[in-house]
């Protein structure tokens, strides 16, 4: 039996709960003490045989499953509320998405506005502006194989004009115009006295791509535009808005 | 697997605790030493953890609170009511027999598993438990500590008593046995 000062730390050596440092210096110890080694030696031993013995008794398989099934019903039952929370979060959720996606459209339906109310803005300062000019067209001619070849060069499109003969329209002429800073062709026709500015420019350039096809008034002008070609078609003039269809259906004919 | 969880990570209880099923029982049934008991006080102590695991503070020893639930469910049964006896943490038993050889290597060689289970239950509840939470169930002192809701200085008197008193209750139990043989044997000789 030990009988130095250093079998008192023999069992929480053995638990590992000896400080590092006293750890270190009990292992020291043991390496030159016979008796103390032969202490550890059995109460290491002890320490097996109650680990190995202690663990004896297993549950019912039955009984595992009974008490999970009680704390899955509980904590179901329990957490109902916070499952509601959930609910209510998911919700909550799903709405803000739903107004964030709305604040997207509408923003983007707004920006949109914004465009075609500029652009259709700028077209009807352009047709003012023309039709107010002492020389409103550059081209002076209601021949269509005179009007279409003078814009070679300068436009980068080219476009098809409809024949004019029996119907109510005639051709005055055209010029090169820009929107947006994109160069298109405006050509003038007229009916009943009544001038109707026809401008195209390419979809591609942006000027004025994305617009719906749509025909209305704005700015107190009847207007229509479409798209066709991968050119974007504008009608606008101080016509009743069927000499705007007649004369758009001839050009979509024609183009 | 010595050591408390230090950082737990937010989880359900039954994460948690059905872990320690296993381990659970098998103490709850040296504490009970019968089956229908022990799956009482199991069931019990998983009823009463679940209920206050609101309280359950994060962060602390999930495994020695579950283990204080179950021993204290268990002091408060009848059983525990009748096998607990008023401790003396300093004094020495006096009804344990003295230490008078060292039984371990005895009983390795023999290597009889039953003894051992027999001896332990022999053991006053007090000094089982300690028993079993540090050999089996592997706690540190800290642990154990906050599991019997005694200071660690407790844990370390109360576990050298333990391993005395199993040390003498084997030797006894192995003395028996030697004279149970050898009476045997001189029937069988004659």
């Amino acid at each position: 039996m030990a009988v130095d000062p250093w079998a008192d730390k023999l069992d929480a050596y053995l638990d590992g709960e000896l400080a590092p440092s006293d750890a270190v210096a009990m292992a020291g110890h043991l390496r030159v003490c016979p008796d103390c080694t032969a202490a550890a030696l059995q109460h290491a031993q002890l320490k097996l045989v109650v680990r190995t013995s202690g663990k004896r008794y297993e549950p019912d398989s039955q009984l595992r499953n009974k008490i999970a099934k009680i704390i899955r019903g509980k904590t179901q039952s329990s957490s109902g509320w916070r499952h509601f929370g959930w609910q209510w979060r998911f919700a909550a959720l799903a709405a803000l998405i739903v107004l964030v996606a709305g604040a997207v459209i509408n923003s983007r339906l707004l920006s949109e506005r914004a465009v075609r109310r500029q652009v259709y803005s700028e077209l009807a300062d352009l047709h003012v502006a023309t039709l107010a000019s002492s020389t409103p067209v550059d081209v002076l001619s209601s021949d269509r194989h005179t009007v279409k070849p003078w814009f070679q060069g300068k436009i980068p499109f080219t476009f098809n004009l409809p024949e004019l003969q029996g119907t109510e329209f005639t051709l005055l002429g055209g010029r090169v115009t820009y929107l947006r800073q994109t160069p298109g062709a405006q050509l003038i026709f007229r009916t009943r006295q009544h001038d109707i500015s026809a401008f195209i420019f390419p979809e591609a350039s942006g000027a004025a791509a994305g617009l719906p096809s749509e025909t209305g008034s704005q700015l107190s002008f009847d207007v229509e535009t479409w798209e066709q070609n991968g050119l974007r078609y504008f009608l606008i003039g101080d016509v009743n808005h069927n000499d705007i269809r007649a004369l758009s259906k001839l050009l979509r004919d024609a183009g | 697997m010595k050591g408390p969880d230090q950082r737990l990570p937010a989880t359900t209880f039954e994460d948690l605790a059905m872990p320690l099923f296993d381990q659970l029982y098998n103490f709850a049934h040296w504490l009970a030493q019968n089956t229908p008991e022990a799956e009482d006080l199991v069931q019990e102590t998983y009823a009463k953890a679940l209920r206050g695991f609101s309280s359950y503070q994060q962060g602390t020893n999930f495994r020695a609170w579950m283990y204080r639930i179950l021993r204290n469910s268990f002091l408060n049964s009848r059983t525990g009511l009748k096998t607990m006896v008023a401790l003396d943490e300093d004094g020495i038993d006096e009804s344990l027999p003295a230490e008078t050889a060292t039984p371990e290597s005895i009983f390795i060689e023999h290597s009889e598993k039953n003894t051992v289970h027999v001896t332990l239950e022999k053991l006053p509840v007090h000094l089982r438990e300690i028993l079993l939470l540090c050999e089996v169930e592997e706690m540190s002192y800290q642990e154990i500590s906050e599991t019997l809701a005694i200071p660690i200085g407790t844990v370390m008197s109360r576990l050298f008593r333990a391993r005395k008193a199993l040390r003498e209750l084997l030797q006894q139990s192995l003395l028996l046995g030697s004279v149970t043989e050898s009476s045997r044997g001189g029937r069988d000789g004659s």
